[in-house]
């Protein structure tokens, strides 16, 4: 049923918090959920012609590079590693489109997932996520997203730590945080409270379930006047040889 | 958003056959057609062919079209599940209008084709409504697209039935003044489309998609992928825009000057063979014209993904 399932009280929101301060962009998380994902629920994530000139696949996680503040000019602006996955909303779009009944959110944890035997791969979905969360596996004809790794965070099998998304496991920054976002006293809600974790295009309406958190401020840094100064006109504090040469060298 | 072939066939196809059987449920309860039943199973067949055809292609854009019955499930929150039900179940009093008007005539022809126009109609809805659904596309998600998508539809099936009436020799002065009203009604809506897309603000940008905007100006540094990706291809499509001038051209002048110019002279010259000519032109003309207003509507339209991949707003 793609029609949205009623909250019920006290079910959590499961999601992931995204520190733009620490991600070093090092794509580790794109690698181990393609790893896990390429087993898992959603498998195979498929590749074409992965070793040609025109290599395609499916990815859940694609790390992009921004910088923001480009007419600050100087040291102004920041560079910013943005890792981009499925938000699993609370209003998602993709999941209202579905003809078929194949895009459903579930009302235990508010993860987003797809049934892969009832989607008829008509792409609906991929046009009504504003976020880029959905791709199309053409060697099978179905559409493919992120499941928060839901063979993972709730596999008894695994040790309890490991109980977390593959992106979040390997992060070597420990850029990325799993938890309920539904609870307030959840680590992840803290840290967003905290942090002033927010929305990606709030404007559209879909409230994610994912937050990001913004880069620490810093201080600004002057522009170094070593760079800066034009030489020709300076009066240069120069001795002995240095000023000789320089004289010898202005005539 | 890339213009798939399959999808503008079956958007133009199916509009234009589904304006036509509109138009004749509307207007045979009242004898304004032939009552020969030959220029009514032609007609019957041009209508529902085009239906059928453009149906058929749609399902060729699909990754599993095996399991495309299962579409027909979801209406209570899907537009394009609305689209489906609506096209299935439009045949029904379709049906029971073609029987009729072929062979018994009479007020089941009556009661039936106005139920079949009015279905026709509603599944030309759903069909707009599939794209004006769509929050991350803003040239799409707007009232416009439902107005132009009625409109274009009631002006192919009205030039399909102008020329229809000419074949048989039976092309007269009320049929091309409705096939020229329904080109200025068009022509308006689509103009009032492409004047919304060029005057409204762009809703999100990059720097709301990233959320770095307290930063300053946001752009991309470095993609994800030194290649391109499902995304790209299926959001990102360029080729259109680019061309995007000349397109407005051909549309203006096949779908609307031409079709417009067509039908007045036909109405000016009177019945006969030439005005039969003139209307059979406008309507090609107008196929033409709507095949690249179509592909236009899928090549402008910007989706919001683009701004991770280095649009500065969409």
């Amino acid at each position: 049923m793609t029609s949205l399932p009623n909250r019920e009280p006290g079910a959590s929101r499961l999601g992931l918090v995204i520190d733009l301060d620490t991600c070093v962009g090092c794509h580790a998380c794109a690698v181990a959920c393609k790893q896990w994902n390429d087993g898992g629920h959603m498998a195979p994530l498929t590749d074409t012609d992965a070793y040609g000139s025109g290599p395609d696949g499916v990815w859940f996680n694609r790390i992009h590079s921004f910088e923001a503040g480009t007419e600050q000019g100087g040291c102004g602006s920041r560079t910013t590693n943005f890792p981009r996955s499925c938000l699993h909303c609370e209003q998602p779009a993709c999941v209202t489109v579905c003809p078929t009944g194949a895009s459903y959110k579930r009302a235990e944890d508010g993860i987003v997932l797809v049934n892969e035997d009832l989607c008829i791969g008509c792409k609906l979905c991929s046009w009504a996520c504003p976020y880029g969360a959905r791709e199309f596996d053409q060697d099978v004809g179905v559409m493919k997203k992120c499941t928060l790794c839901i063979d993972r965070i709730h596999n008894e099998t695994l040790a309890e730590s490991e109980r977390v998304p593959a992106c979040v496991m390997v992060c070597p920054t420990s850029a990325r945080h799993f938890g309920d976002l539904a609870d307030p006293s959840s680590a992840v809600s803290k840290l967003v409270a905290e942090r002033g974790g927010y929305d990606l295009m709030p404007e559209l309406g879909y409230e994610p379930t994912n937050k990001y958190l913004p880069p620490r401020p810093r201080p600004a840094l002057a522009l170094d006047e070593r760079v800066t100064r034009d030489s020709a006109n300076d009066d240069l504090p120069l001795h002995g040889l240095l000023k000789w040469a320089d004289r010898i060298l202005a005539r | 958003m890339h213009p798939a072939f399959s999808i503008i066939f079956f958007t133009s196809a199916a509009g234009a056959g589904y304006g036509l059987l509109a138009l004749l449920g509307l207007l045979a309860p009242f004898g304004l057609l032939p009552a020969s039943p030959l220029f009514g199973l032609a007609a019957l067949a041009l209508a529902l062919g085009l239906v059928v055809a453009g149906l058929l292609s749609s399902l060729a854009h699909l990754g599993r079209p095996e399991r495309a019955w299962r579409a027909l499930s979801q209406w209570r929150s899907s537009w394009l599940s609305r689209e489906g039900v609506a096209a299935v179940a439009t045949f029904l009093p379709a049906g029971v209008f073609a029987i009729a008007w072929l062979f018994l005539g009479g007020g089941v022809a009556g009661v039936a084709g106005w139920i079949t126009a009015a279905m026709a109609a509603v599944t030309v809805y759903c069909t707009a409504m599939i794209y004006a659904s769509l929050k991350p596309i803003r040239q799409w998600a707007n009232p416009w697209v439902p107005r132009t998508y009625l409109a274009l539809s009631l002006m192919t099936g009205a030039l399909l039935l102008n020329a229809l009436l000419g074949v048989v020799g039976q092309a007269s002065a009320w049929s091309s003044l409705l096939a020229l009203a329904s080109v200025a009604l068009a022509w308006a809506a689509k103009e009032g489309h492409w004047r919304h897309c060029a005057t409204a603000r762009a809703v999100s940008t990059a720097e709301t998609a990233t959320g770095l905007g307290h930063i300053g100006r946001v752009r991309l540094l470095d993609a994800p992928h030194s290649e391109d990706n499902y995304l790209l291809k299926e959001m990102g499509f360029r080729v259109g825009r680019r061309h995007a001038v000349r397109l407005r051209l051909i549309t203006r002048l096949a779908a609307f000057a031409l079709p417009a110019a067509l039908s007045l002279g036909a109405l000016v010259v009177g019945p006969g063979a030439l005005s039969g000519t003139l209307a059979l032109l406008a309507a090609a003309a107008a196929a033409l014209g709507v095949i690249a207003e179509r592909w236009l509507f899928f090549a402008e339209a910007k989706h919001t993904v683009t701004l991770f991949y280095g649009a500065g707003e969409a």
